[in-house]
């Protein structure tokens, strides 16, 4: 296959010669996949957390529908956040549709069940193993909530990164409800979807490589930090 | 605390961003794929801006989708090759009028084997009856797109309903004019496309042209203007600003002089008192 090696070529000729419009692309792609990243840890690590630690009716029902949507397709959550923004929706005249937000918008529904239902399960793990101690101090259930979530930080943040993982990756919802205009919406994926569908497939797949890289730097860059902290907190 | 902060931040950058779009200096055309994968948007819309200081927002989706999109009110101007649905379009009120743009023609593509024998072919009725006849296999858009239109109209005319043998030699993809090219040369399939996007796509392999020219594959492109009545969001002196320049000399000389590999891909038609 002549070409994979055309891709790797074109790969490193596009990131060595900083081309412009890719830079661009790539901006807009860590932007708005940090950006509901951030969204869905704020409203995900909570979430999780206190549907394993508190005891509420339905708690059971929220765990097992938390764990059905991390399966959600992109496209489906893609569809429905164009019908609420789209001119003729409910929410038209905030005029979001084919933005950057409503990309960011999209994403965050994508990922927030991912964050939570992990962060669940590995404070429900936590809680069980320190339950005893929890109720010897009598703290109350905000405090238990937020102490394990202290001290679970460093597993949080592999809960981090598969959220991330997903949003950087998926091209269904952003390509519906951002448009993948040039200059405005464009990211990573879709601009792989446009090149594979003009039957440039080495340039697809050289954008493909591009975004591997990045995956993985940050990837190296979460493990190191990681690391570094856990080792400081143990001397 | 600090991360909401930073997603505060980030998001009124975005906010600020979605700003731009709403300001007075920029539209939203809902357009067909051809015109924009093949180029000619790269080519018009930035002489275009420099004339009026217009940006335009291409959103290249099928004419099916686009018209769709439209209908909800998201664009302010639309291009598309569908003349029946178009005129359907704007008779509904959602639309203001349709003008002819620009034509160029549809074409058969297929392997160089040409199991179905139809090669230098001059009906497209006859070809596909042809290929019918040898079950050989045929990639069809299925996706209401204005290729997909006419390639229905076609199977019509030839008397053939393919949609029985679908899964067998008639391969519906559902899928956008590049999916589909790809998906043709991948399996071997004969496939129909506009002549824009065949000679700009670049995994042609060794396909080849095996049917032109027959009027039956003509293929027109017109452009309306989105009712304000019905969309009041809509930009209606920068939506007209954009349709008045496409069909005046200086838009129909940029669309004419657009090419690609030595060809001229589309070719403006609009009248000149419209």
């Amino acid at each position: 296959m002549q070409d994979f090696s055309t891709a790797f070529s074109l790969a490193f000729s596009l990131i060595f010669n900083a081309d412009a419009d890719l830079i661009e692309i790539i901006g807009l792609s860590l932007s708005v996949s940090f950006s509901a990243v951030f969204f869905s840890v704020a409203v995900g690590f909570p979430l999780g957390a206190v549907t394993a630690v508190v005891r509420f009716p339905g708690r059971q029902v929220l765990a097992v529908t938390l764990n059905a949507l991390m399966g959600l397709p992109p496209v489906v959550v893609g569809l429905l956040v164009y019908l609420v923004i789209s001119r003729a929706g409910p929410l038209g005249w905030m005029n979001l549709l084919y933005s950057p937000t409503a990309m960011i918008i999209a994403q965050s529904i994508l990922i927030t069940p991912i964050i939570a239902a992990l962060t669940r399960q590995i404070i429900e793990d936590l809680h069980k193993e320190y339950d005893e101690q929890l109720r010897s101090f009598c703290l109350p259930e905000s405090r238990i909530v937020m102490t394990l979530i202290w001290d679970a930080r460093y597993s949080l943040i592999t809960v981090v990164l598969a959220g991330f993982g997903r949003a950087i990756a998926e091209v269904g919802a952003v390509i519906v409800v951002g448009g993948n205009i040039d200059h405005l919406t464009r990211v990573m994926t879709t601009a792989i979807a446009l090149e594979t569908s003009k039957g440039d497939l080495s340039l697809a797949l050289a954008l493909g490589i591009i975004l591997l890289i990045l995956a993985l730097s940050i990837n190296a860059a979460a493990y190191i930090l990681r690391n570094s902290a856990h080792r400081s907190a143990h001397t | 605390m600090q991360c909401f902060k930073i997603f505060l931040i980030v998001l009124s950058i975005h906010m600020s961003v979605s700003d731009a779009r709403a300001d007075e200096s920029s539209i939203i055309l809902q357009s067909t794929t051809s015109t924009a994968n093949s180029g000619l948007y790269d080519h018009l819309l930035p002489i275009f801006k420099k004339e009026t200081g217009i940006t335009v927002h291409v959103v290249a989706v099928g004419t099916g989708q686009a018209i769709k999109n439209a209908k909800n009110c998201d664009g302010d101007v639309l291009l598309v090759h569908a003349k029946l649905a178009e005129q359907k379009f704007v008779s509904e009120g959602f639309g203001i009028a349709r003008y002819d743009v620009m034509y160029n023609d549809f074409i058969l593509v297929g392997p160089p084997e040409d199991p179905a024998k139809i090669s230098g072919g001059q009906l497209a009725t006859i070809a596909l009856a042809n290929i019918a006849m040898s079950q050989s296999q045929f990639a069809s858009r299925a996706d209401n797109s204005g290729t997909h239109k006419k390639e229905v109209s076609l199977w019509n005319a030839a008397r053939i309903k393919p949609q029985q043998s679908s899964g067998h030699w008639y391969l519906e993809t559902g899928s956008g004019m590049g999916a589909t090219l790809n998906i043709a040369v991948g399996s071997g399939a004969y496939t129909m496309t506009d002549r824009a996007t065949w000679i700009s796509f670049k995994n042609k392999q060794d396909y080849k042209i095996q049917v032109e020219g027959d009027e039956s594959l003509f293929n027109q492109y017109g452009i309306i203007q989105i009712n304000p009545k019905r969309c009041p969001q809509v930009k209606s002196v920068q939506a007209k600003k954009l349709i008045d320049w496409m069909l005046s000399r200086k838009g129909r000389d940029v669309i004419a002089e657009y090419e690609l590999e030595g060809q001229q891909l589309f070719f403006p038609n609009a009248l000149t008192h419209y």
